[in-house]
């Protein structure tokens, strides 16, 4: 589904982001990206998107390439959802028009057909109490819930989710976590990109490691909690599993 | 000081004939009036599209927006008006110079689009700020549902940054309605030049100068009071100035 081959991104002439990225996340696939701040791991999935242009190397989105010149990029972006650190709702729409807006202009479905979808969407994810509110009169977890809806809203064939626990109280963690461990039950592929090591060990399939730009561990979820092979990442796991 | 009150002067027939001195103003600020919301359109129109190059990555656009509010923002307004007015005929070709100088309503027309091209470079800069106080993944956001450059700014991004710039705008809408009297100095007759008109056929200088500041008074007091209408109008719950 997303193939991603010798990825090279730079900052500017001289710092780089992204050092010879290789992975692939199969159809219905969960695969958690971790590692230390600054890493790359959320540049990594906004390349995949095309929202980070990177210079070298290739990413492949079912079967389309995603830097190829003559890709259309905003048809291909609707086919996949992504999910932000800060939710990114529309603050000026209400929540049922933060969902159709896409649906609508990109899509182009009809306004009640989208009302509907988005109204499906907002019950699955328990808000339709909400759908008329606007994105300042929820909480956080509630907002990233409507962001998830939004996504979904657009029957993505692969969601993108950029460390989105991390801006939430902990006690709204685990209403998001719900959501996402539900989809990834459904068999939607997912690339997660998330500090949350419980989320990792109860949904994902592989987990992906990276560390100054580098991808340094790509193991299926059993071995890399049990026994990560680099040095790197038992020192990341030993840390953030004892706090 | 020796100088004649005289308040009763205004319902005096005022020597050009075509009723009192009263009227004489009036029709200076109907005239006032008209070219400031020619000129307010044209800032908006103008400032907007200028704004929003300034916004956008490319180098291209960015120059061409940096190049014109620091043509338009670098000259005196009255500078401007008399290039519009006295020089652009005379490069001109000859028969389009003519044709400019013949003109019915030349001066109303110089002036509203001089002084709206003159605010328009300063409407810009507001826009671009308020679009560049905007999180960066609001952009993103837009971008990852699939909407292109220009949807993202027509749906997500412009909606909220004119909401933010709001205050200052009302501002610049005020300096367009004040600016409009350096338009004495090419042949209109609004308010300012009725004003003196009025004192060079009734020696009543503080009469008529009164008056027309009590009416510039009224017009900017009419545009603050719809202004923060609207502003309230537009306001979203929860968020900025919402309640």
């Amino acid at each position: 589904m997303i193939e991603i081959s010798h990825v090279n991104k730079w900052y500017g002439p001289n710092f780089q982001v992204l050092k010879d990225c290789t992975t692939r996340v199969a159809k219905g696939e969960v695969v958690v990206v971790c590692g230390p701040s600054g890493s790359g791991k959320s540049t990594l999935i906004k390349c995949v998107n095309a929202l980070e242009p990177f210079q070298e190397g290739q990413i492949i989105l079912d079967g389309i390439k995603v830097n190829d010149p003559r890709t259309d990029l905003p048809k291909l972006r609707a086919r996949v959802g992504m999910v932000f650190q800060h939710f990114e709702l529309f603050p000026h729409l209400r929540i049922i028009e933060n969902l159709c807006l896409a649906q609508e202009k990109v899509l182009g479905r009809s306004h009640d057909e989208a009302v509907a979808r988005g109204e499906k969407l907002l019950e699955r994810v328990g808000l339709t109490a909400h759908a008329s509110k606007y994105p300042a009169e929820l909480s956080g977890g509630q907002q990233q819930r409507v962001a998830i809806a939004r996504a979904l809203a657009m029957d993505p064939i692969a969601m993108l989710f950029d460390e989105p626990t991390s801006a939430l109280d902990p006690e709204m963690i685990s209403e998001v976590l719900d959501v996402m461990v539900d989809l990834a039950h459904e068999g939607m592929t997912m690339m997660v990109v998330t500090h949350e090591m419980g989320f990792a060990s109860k949904v994902a399939h592989r987990v992906i490691f990276m560390d100054r730009g580098e991808i340094v561990e790509d193991a299926l979820k059993t071995e890399f909690f049990g026994s990560p092979r680099s040095e790197r990442a038992q020192q990341f796991l030993s840390k953030i599993l004892s706090h | 000081m020796n100088y004649n009150w005289n308040w009763g002067i205004f319902f005096e027939p005022a020597p050009s004939g075509t009723g009192s001195y009263l009227d004489m103003l009036l029709s200076g600020l109907a005239l006032t009036i008209k070219t400031a919301l020619l000129a307010w359109i044209i800032a908006l129109i103008f400032g907007t599209v200028i704004g929003i190059l300034r916004s956008l990555p490319s180098k291209t656009a960015s120059w061409i927006g940096f190049g014109y509010v620091e043509f338009f923002r670098n000259m005196p307004l009255l500078v401007q008006l008399f290039l519009w007015f006295f020089v652009l005929p005379e490069l001109l070709p000859r028969a389009a110079g003519i044709w400019m100088k013949q003109l019915p309503n030349a001066p109303f027309w110089t002036a509203a689009i001089g002084v709206g091209l003159f605010m328009s470079a300063r409407v810009a800069v507001q826009l671009a700020a308020g679009i560049g106080s905007l999180p960066r993944g609001q952009q993103q956001a837009a971008t990852a549902l699939g909407l292109t450059t220009a949807q993202g700014y027509r749906y997500v991004l412009l909606p909220m940054a004119f909401r933010i710039i709001m205050p200052p705008l009302t501002s610049e809408f005020l300096n367009t309605i004040k600016n409009t009297s350096v338009a004495i100095t090419i042949g209109l007759i609004e308010l300012t030049g009725q004003a003196r008109a009025m004192q060079e056929f009734s020696f009543q200088v503080f009469e008529a100068f009164t008056a027309a500041t009590v009416m510039y008074l009224l017009i900017n007091i009419v545009v603050v009071t719809g202004m923060r209408f609207l502003e309230r109008g537009l306001a979203i719950p929860g968020y900025i100035s919402g309640k």
